[in-house]
Order: C-alpha cells, then sequence, then structure tokens
C-alpha cells in the first residue's frame, strides 16, 4: 500500500503498488488477502477504480458487519503489505469503441464505473447517473464535478437527505428518471450498471422497460455482506 | 510465505472447517449474483428441453412438477467467497431427467432465460450431485434467485448452479459458458479453490 484517500467517512481509496501487475482493462476487480498473525486468512474482492496504466487504486467502502473492509478502510496504512490478485472478470469490462455510454450507480458501484470514466479518452459520449442517500456520501465527488462537461454527464440523486438549493433528483432510482437520462436504446449505448441488489434490478428492469436489449445491460450486483 | 498484515487479526469463521471450503467465509444471508436484468418468464410460457440426445425432449411447468422431486440440504459455495450451511431446496434430480434421454454425451451446456449459459461434465452432475431447483426454503424459488427453476449443484462453485435454467444441450466437448469464457474455472472445484483460469 503506497497511499490512501479519505472519500467519504466510510469509504477509502487505497494505492497499491503490486510487483507483477499486468495491467487491467476498465470495471475488472481483484481480490485481496489479508494474513493474521497465526496465518489466519480472509479473502474479498473488490472494483478496481484507476484507470489502466494509472497507480492501481480500489475504493473500499466499510461494511459494519464485515471482516477485511473495515481493515482496509480504518487500519491500513502505507507501506503496509497484502496480498492481491487479479485483474479478474471479462464481462463487466468497458472497451471505448466510440458508441455512447451509459453508467449507472448506486453507492460504492460508481468504484468500476470510474474507472471507465477515468480511463475515457474524452472524445466518447459518457453519462453517468448515480445514486447516493446524502451528499457527504458521494464519492469522489469534486472529481465528478471537475471531469463533467460536454463529453461526460453527470446526473445525481440524493435519496435520504439533500442540501440547501439541491438540483438534481431526490428519490430512488426509477423508470421516469432513467428516461430523462438514459441514451435511446437505438442509439446502441453501452451499459453497465453497478450497486445493490434492490439497485441494480430497479434500473436494469427500468432499462428493458424502455426498449434496451436485456443482454445489452451489463450488472454488477453487491450483497449486504461483502466484507 | 504470504506478508503478514499489520494490524489484521480477522474474526475467525465460526462454521465447521471441513464444510468451509479455502477462501471462503460463512454468510447468513443469500447474496445475489446475477448477470444482467433478472428475467420473468410466465410459468405458462415455461419448458425445459434437453437437446443434442437421440430424440429432443421437453416438458411444461406443470409436467416437469409432476415428475418425482426430492428434498436435499446442501452447503453452497460462491466463488465471490461466501459459503452458505445447509440450503434447503425442492427439484428434481437430473438422473431422472437424463433418464428420458438416449446419449453416450460426456458434457452438457446449460442455457438460460437472459441468455446466460454454463458447462459441466455429466460426471458431475449424476449419481446424486444435481438437480433442476423449483422451491427453496419450503418456498417457490424467487426470481432474483433463478426462480422458477435453477440448476443445483452444490459441490461446484455456485455460478454452476445456473439461474432461470430453461434446459441443456448434451455436447461431446466441455465448451466454456459464460463466466467459462470470462475468467473463471472451466470445472470450478471450490475445495480445489478453481476460481479463475489458470488455478
Amino acid at each position: 500500500m503506497t497511499g490512501g484517500v479519505e472519500e467519504t467517512s466510510r469509504v477509502r481509496t487505497l494505492l497499491l503498488e503490486a510487483s507483477g501487475w499486468q495491467g487491467h482493462r476498465a470495471g475488472q476487480h481483484l481480490d485481496v488477502r489479508l494474513t493474521a498473525p497465526d496465518g489466519y486468512q480472509a479473502e474479498r474482492s473488490y472494483s478496481i477504480a484507476s484507470a489502466p496504466g494509472d497507480p492501481l487504486a480500489i475504493t473500499v467502502e466499510r461494511l459494519e458487519d464485515g471482516e477485511v473492509s473495515p481493515y482496509l478502510v480504518d487500519v491500513a496504512r502505507e507501506g503496509d503489505e497484502f496480498e492481491v490478485r487479479g485483474p479478474i472478470g471479462g464481462y463487466f469490462v468497458w472497451e471505448d469503441d466510440g458508441n455512447p455510454v451509459l453508467l449507472v450507480g448506486g453507492g460504492s458501484g460508481v468504484v468500476p464505473l470510474m474507472s471507465m470514466i477515468r480511463s475515457s479518452a474524452g472524445s466518447t459520449p459518457i453519462r453517468l447517473l448515480y445514486s447516493s442517500r446524502t451528499l457527504d456520501d458521494v464519492i469522489y465527488r469534486q472529481e465528478l464535478d471537475s471531469r463533467a462537461g460536454d463529453k461526460l454527464e453527470v446526473f445525481q440523486t440524493l435519496t435520504r437527505e439533500q442540501p440547501p438549493g439541491w438540483t438534481g433528483y431526490t428519490r430512488r432510482i426509477d423508470g421516469d428518471m432513467l428516461r430523462e437520462v438514459a441514451w435511446p436504446a437505438a442509439d446502441k449505448p453501452h451499459v453497465f450498471v453497478c450497486g445493490s441488489t434492490r439497485f441494480v434490478d430497479a434500473a436494469a428492469d427500468g432499462l428493458v422497460a424502455l426498449g434496451y436489449e436485456p443482454l445489452s445491460i451489463r450488472t454488477e450486483r453487491f450483497g449486504a455482506t461483502g466484507g | 510465505m504470504p506478508p503478514f498484515s499489520r494490524g489484521f487479526q480477522g474474526r475467525r469463521s465460526e462454521g465447521p472447517a471441513d464444510r468451509i471450503p479455502p477462501g471462503q467465509h460463512l454468510v447468513d444471508d443469500f447474496p445475489v449474483l446475477s448477470a444482467g436484468p433478472t428475467p420473468h418468464t410466465p410459468l405458462d410460457e415455461w419448458t425445459f428441453a434437453i437437446e443434442g440426445g437421440a430424440e429432443p425432449v421437453s416438458w411444461t411447468w406443470e409436467e416437469f412438477q409432476a415428475l418425482p422431486s426430492e428434498e436435499v440440504t446442501k452447503d453452497i459455495h460462491c466463488v465471490t467467497k461466501w459459503s452458505k450451511l445447509d440450503t434447503v431446496w425442492r427439484g428434481v434430480s437430473l438422473d431422472t431427467l437424463l433418464g428420458a434421454v438416449e446419449s453416450d454425451a460426456g458434457y452438457l451446456l446449460a442455457f438460460c432465460d437472459g441468455g446466460y449459459t454454463t458447462n459441466l461434465p455429466l460426471e458431475h452432475v449424476t449419481d446424486g450431485k444435481a438437480w433442476i431447483a423449483y422451491d427453496y426454503d419450503g418456498e417457490p424459488l424467487e426470481p432474483e434467485h433463478g426462480g422458477p427453476a435453477r440448476m443445483l449443484v452444490p459441490h461446484l462453485y455456485f455460478w454452476k448452479s445456473a439461474k432461470w435454467i430453461r434446459g441443456f444441450r448434451l455436447q461431446d466437448e466441455d465448451e466454456p459458458g459464460f463466466w467459462e469464457s470470462n475468467g473463471y474455472h472451466i470445472l470450478g472445484d471450490p475445495w480445489l479453490e478453481q476460481r479463475y483460469w489458470g488455478d
């Protein structure tokens, strides 16, 4: 571990230097294995947040009943060592071919989507619909603000509490919201949806209702017990 | 020797060691992992088909329900590292289904609503090793967990237990399915930790 960035009170980015790392594609994940002094080990998977070619980074949300995430968020510090394995996955992966991209993320589901945003050469139109509970829970808030522009449109919803003057959405993701944000299905966009099971099912069902081909909707769900 | 992770103690798994494969941890809930949207196929349009035998065979939902079923209690292991013990299922044994087909194929490729496929050697799904399950914990299987019916091959990583299954094709060759083409192991034995390509 070469550094850490506190993203929110529950979320931290860990910068890693992994010997033998062969590089990754945007959207892939890696496995972390921790080893206790007595040899006990625990493994979990985490999405890669960095763009291919940039210093390797994962962004981890602390799960209160978790085993590995509290360590990564609260305990691990620069210079600490643990094993990583990867990159893993060939499905939830984006290759920039110029087609428009729709990214739909709930909570820390934004992490693999951020890898895609960071890896974009800047000429492909990307729309991100990102749902958080409160403004303080928004991961990568400043970076998203600064990256947003002609080619990256960022739509946010805050489902629990909104600051005064908030102009984004204020409810859970639904069909009307997707209709306003999503590219027309006829544009053949690449679609990536990541979040909790309930979030992903709501988003994917909504997109199917808008005429999106089910097979074109790439999803990644995380349960309550990612650890 | 792997490096020690400074300050890591871990929360030892409360589960019996001989039932938790390497790298797995126990959960009490039932996480959902699927590729793509959850399909919702009406039961009156549902069929289960076996292709690639001497004659194709297929069952409607009603016919499938009339087949002899078994209740089984099994431990399941997801490649994303959770394991769940003593899950209770009801379904039709693949021995029963394959008994309706004449074939000397060595493999099957399961196909599902939503386009998902997964491959299995027949020796891993016969002799009481695999079922097409339609009840979980005494209730009809929920769509998010693969209902109306899913494969159950509990001795392999759970992606082999294909959700929303609609049948399989018997084949002479082991053709990689969806995850098997996307970085995951061709067989997926959790006790050998066959998670990914190269394991």
